[in-house]
């Protein structure tokens, strides 16, 4: 692993981007990593962008923000906001995890601005990085009986990855202080899920 | 077991900057807490909150921070440590009572954690409580890391006791909530008895009556405590310094810029160039220690934020000092070295150094940077804050908007702090016109409304949120009332203080700690005051702009009116639909009709989408919260609601 490694975990208001941030966080502190999370939440609520940094690192503490353009993974809970954080944070070796379902902004909703297509944004995106995967994160968890689940089906495609050393277990391990029976069953389901699609895409 | 109340000393986990503050509270024992939200300081009232009962501890949301303040100085009085918090704006508003506090002198430890907000990221300013630490003269610290968070509480309670002076211990947002791992401390044994003894000396505020008087004597007395403190912080441990010998460039830095600067000097690769003193006891300042690094040093750098607080007691003490320290080049926010707005970052640091020291340095291609930000623009359309799905704002502000339109005088409205600051935004149809403190909306409204004099007839509103009618609504609107001003005071009611995360207010029958409480009832409030009152629904759209017109048109001196829906993120709420919601394609008419899409165009809800390849509005499964609003601004009738059945 390169240290520290940078995560950028981004998407919009109300996502739980704080939640998948923190339960990410936890499982490399568990690990023994030292971790910083740098968070913006007062726009969570409310319809704007939202990013979590965590800086993971074997030796030392690393500030809250990351450093312009580096970033190591970006992980997308909207796909747009992929696009968004690569000026900032990009570079041609950054990997990109991006949920496919898309939450319009207002500028969109009242028609000032354009939603590009998804095929349009991954052909963009791919000249800003080095390798992406795109799956339908909402849409899986929807069908596990709640959109909320797409989080934990990103920190799965983040382990499937294999980008940062964790598993299942212990995803597991964090998660037992949240959830147990049969919602922390429904959790693991999302986790796998989330595995086999970055697997398989 | 929260994290929090561990008793295993010595273990190691990731906690938030704001739990690692309350930490260090519970490991000094702490009795008593009293705050008001405000980002980002209000998780720790919160987790105090949680943990009130295990640790036998008095927890409160206050009215205002000048009575939290109040009531964690009554702890500290009656011989128990005492913590207050509270957002940067909040000092200011304690800042009466904070500076009698200074001079009258504590008891048991008394803390006060402001949290700032460099960058104004949940804020509408960006103060800065350290000055107030100089200014009524009491000791500051400033964590730089999370441990250092913990650590600092837990000794600033000790330190107070020692010299008995309140201590503030300042945060900022990105160390509050921020995360990072935090070894634990020893949690004592809870213990306390309280007794406010009053039957000693006049002037021994310890035994006697807690007085500011006799003013000389007192005031000398706390600056003879500064001076005494100023010594132990030279031997501080969160004073630190890394870093070469004689550097050629000393980065004189505080709270999590330390962590920047450190960042900043490891990718430059300046670890044989470039020190860094790291203050954590930025005032009084250890005179001795930072005058003999400035003394080896080739030039200083402050990196600090929001203002230059310790680059100006710095060159003060440089002053005083020269023939020690020698006449050195100074860099900061006062040359234009370092920004003078804004929140610090990495970055910023960077840009400082290569610019002194002649450095090259790039964390991202031209070529790429160009690329990346064509690509934002095309790909990437702006997210312009709004209220959420589900907002009673949203529906409260069209009604207001409409009334205002309608009634065709060139009517406004006046603002403060709150969710519905945002009504200065498209999301509140632009309403808002001016917006600043607490309460400020209400004081301004009540000075246009007695400008009829000069001629000036247009229609006066102002909105005010529930907590903020206790927190500082209510001396304006009694302001208007005697002052006969013709305006019409708006309360915002959805039932708690719902942008910082839904804490009880004095209108609400729940304490802090979950109890139950009495409840004030804002109407009866406002018509004690001598205000003549409505209420409506904000969700009863027709109603509700009835009853605007017929006040806008009829009403006469100082009116209140309530709109009451409670927020839709509140735990009875969130999650909870009232109605499945629809839209009927076939009745949709798209741009066609004359409406011209007023349900996407202009109500902009973000669950209520526009169909580009349809030609029609659509609601957002995953996003609408359900309200069912969006069915009486349809003109067509094509929005459709059916009840959900419970």
């Amino acid at each position: 692993m390169k240290d520290p490694y940078n995560v950028i975990i981004t998407g919009v208001g109300g996502q739980g981007n704080v939640v998948a941030a923190r339960i990410l966080g936890n499982i490399m502190a568990e690990r023994g990593y030292k971790v910083t999370i740098g968070e913006t939440f007062g726009a969570s609520q409310r319809g704007g962008s939202v990013m979590s940094h965590l800086r993971i690192s074997g030796k030392t503490v690393f500030s809250p923000q990351i450093p312009k353009g580096q970033a190591d993974l970006v992980v997308a809970l909207e796909p747009i906001e992929s696009v968004r954080v690569m000026a900032g944070y990009g570079n041609m070796n950054v990997k990109v995890l991006a949920n496919t379902r898309s939450i319009y902004p207002v500028s969109v909703i009242c028609g000032e601005q354009n939603y590009p297509a998804i095929e349009e944004l991954k052909a963009s995106l791919a000249g800003l990085c080095s390798e992406m995967h795109f799956i339908p994160a909402t849409d899986e968890a929807v069908k596990l009986g709640h959109a909320i689940l797409g989080n934990v089906m990103m920190i799965g495609a983040v382990a499937g990855l294999g980008v940062l050393p964790f598993d299942e277990s212990d995803f597991e391990k964090v998660m037992a202080v949240y959830v147990s029976g049969p919602k922390m069953a429904v959790n693991l389901k999302a986790f796998e899920k989330g595995m086999e699609m970055v697997k398989n895409n | 077991m929260s994290i929090l109340t561990d008793k295993n000393a010595g273990k190691t986990a990731l906690l938030m900057g704001n739990e690692a503050l309350v930490r260090g509270a519970l490991e000094a024992g702490v009795r008593v807490a009293a705050g008001y939200p405000g980002t980002p300081s209000s998780d720790i009232i919160e987790n105090l909150a949680k943990v009130a009962g295990e640790r036998n501890i008095y927890v409160e949301w206050s009215v205002n921070e000048k009575v939290s303040l109040e009531v964690a100085a009554a702890g500290s009085f009656a011989g128990l440590r005492s913590l207050c918090v509270m957002k940067q704006n909040g000092v200011n508003v304690a800042s009466d009572f904070l500076l009698h506090l200074a001079l009258s002198g504590t008891r048991a430890g008394l803390v006060l954690i402001p949290c700032d907000d460099p960058g104004s990221i949940s804020s509408v300013n960006e103060g800065e409580s350290r000055h107030f630490a100089r200014l009524v003269e009491v000791p500051l610290l400033e964590p730089g890391n999370f441990q250092e968070a913990r650590e600092m509480v837990r000794w600033a309670f000790e330190l107070s006791e020692q010299f008995r002076t309140l201590v503030m211990v300042r945060s900022v947002t990105r160390l509050s909530h921020a995360s990072g791992n935090v070894t634990l401390g020893e949690l004592p044994e809870s213990d306390a008895k309280a007794y406010f003894r009053f039957d000693g000396s006049l002037i021994d505020a310890q035994t006697g009556p807690v007085i500011t008087a006799p003013v000389p004597m007192r005031h000398a007395n706390q600056q003879k405590k500064l001076k005494q403190i100023a010594e132990v912080f030279e031997t501080s441990k969160f004073n630190t310094y890394t870093g070469p010998e004689n550097p050629e460039l000393l980065i004189i830095t505080s709270s999590v810029c330390s962590l920047y600067s450190v960042e900043a000097v490891r990718l430059l690769k300046l670890e044989d160039r470039v020190g860094i003193l790291k203050i954590g006891t930025t005032w009084p300042l250890p005179e001795k220690l930072v005058k003999s690094h400035i003394a080896k040093a080739g030039a200083v750098l402050f990196v600090e934020e929001v203002l230059p607080f310790l680059e100006e007691n710095v060159k003060v003490l440089a002053l005083d000092n020269i023939e020690e320290t020698g006449i050195k080049k100074y860099y900061g926010k006062i040359d234009g070295t370092i920004p003078s707005v804004n929140e610090m970052n990495p970055d910023h640091v960077i840009r400082a150094l290569t610019a002194i020291l002649g450095v090259e340095y790039s964390g991202m291609s031209a070529e790429y940077e160009q690329k990346a930000n064509i690509t934002m623009f095309t790909k990437s359309p702006s997210r312009e804050l709004t209220f959420c799905p589900g907002c009673p704002h949203r529906a409260s502000f069209w009604s207001i908007h409409n009334a205002l339109a309608m009634d065709n005088r060139d009517g406004f409205v006046c603002g403060d702090i709150g969710c519905y600051t945002m009504a200065i935004l498209g999301a509140g149809f632009n309403s808002i016109k001016t917006a600043h403190a607490m309460g400020s909306g209400t004081g301004i409204a009540s000075g246009f409304g007695k400008f009829k004099m000069f001629g000036m007839e247009q229609p006066v509103v102002s909105v005010c949120g529930d907590s903020t009618f206790f927190h500082a609504g209510m001396p304006p609107l009694v302001n208007a009332i005697h002052n006969g001003s013709d305006m019409l005071m708006i309360i915002l009611d959805n039932r708690g203080t719902a942008m910082t995360g839904f804490q009880p207010h004095p209108g609400l029958d729940v304490d802090a700690m979950g109890n139950r409480a009495e409840a004030a009832d804002i109407a009866e409030v406002c018509r004690a005051l001598g205000a003549t009152v409505v209420t409506s629904d904000p969700f009863d759209i027709a109603g509700t702009r009835e009853k605007l017109l017929d006040t806008l048109e009829n009403g006469k001196g100082a009116r209140v009116m309530i709109l009451r829906q409670i927020c839709a993120l509140s735990p009875e709420k969130k999650g909870k639909r009232q109605y499945e919601v629809r839209v009927d394609t076939s009745l949709c008419r798209g741009t066609d009709c004359g409406c011209d899409r007023l349900c996407t165009r202009i109500f902009r809800c973000p669950g209520l989408v526009w169909n580009k390849e349809g030609g029609h509005a659509q609601i957002d499964e995953i996003i609408c919260a359900g309200c069912g609003v969006c069915t009486d601004i349809c003109p067509a009738g094509a929005i459709i609601r059916s009840e959900v059945t419970k």
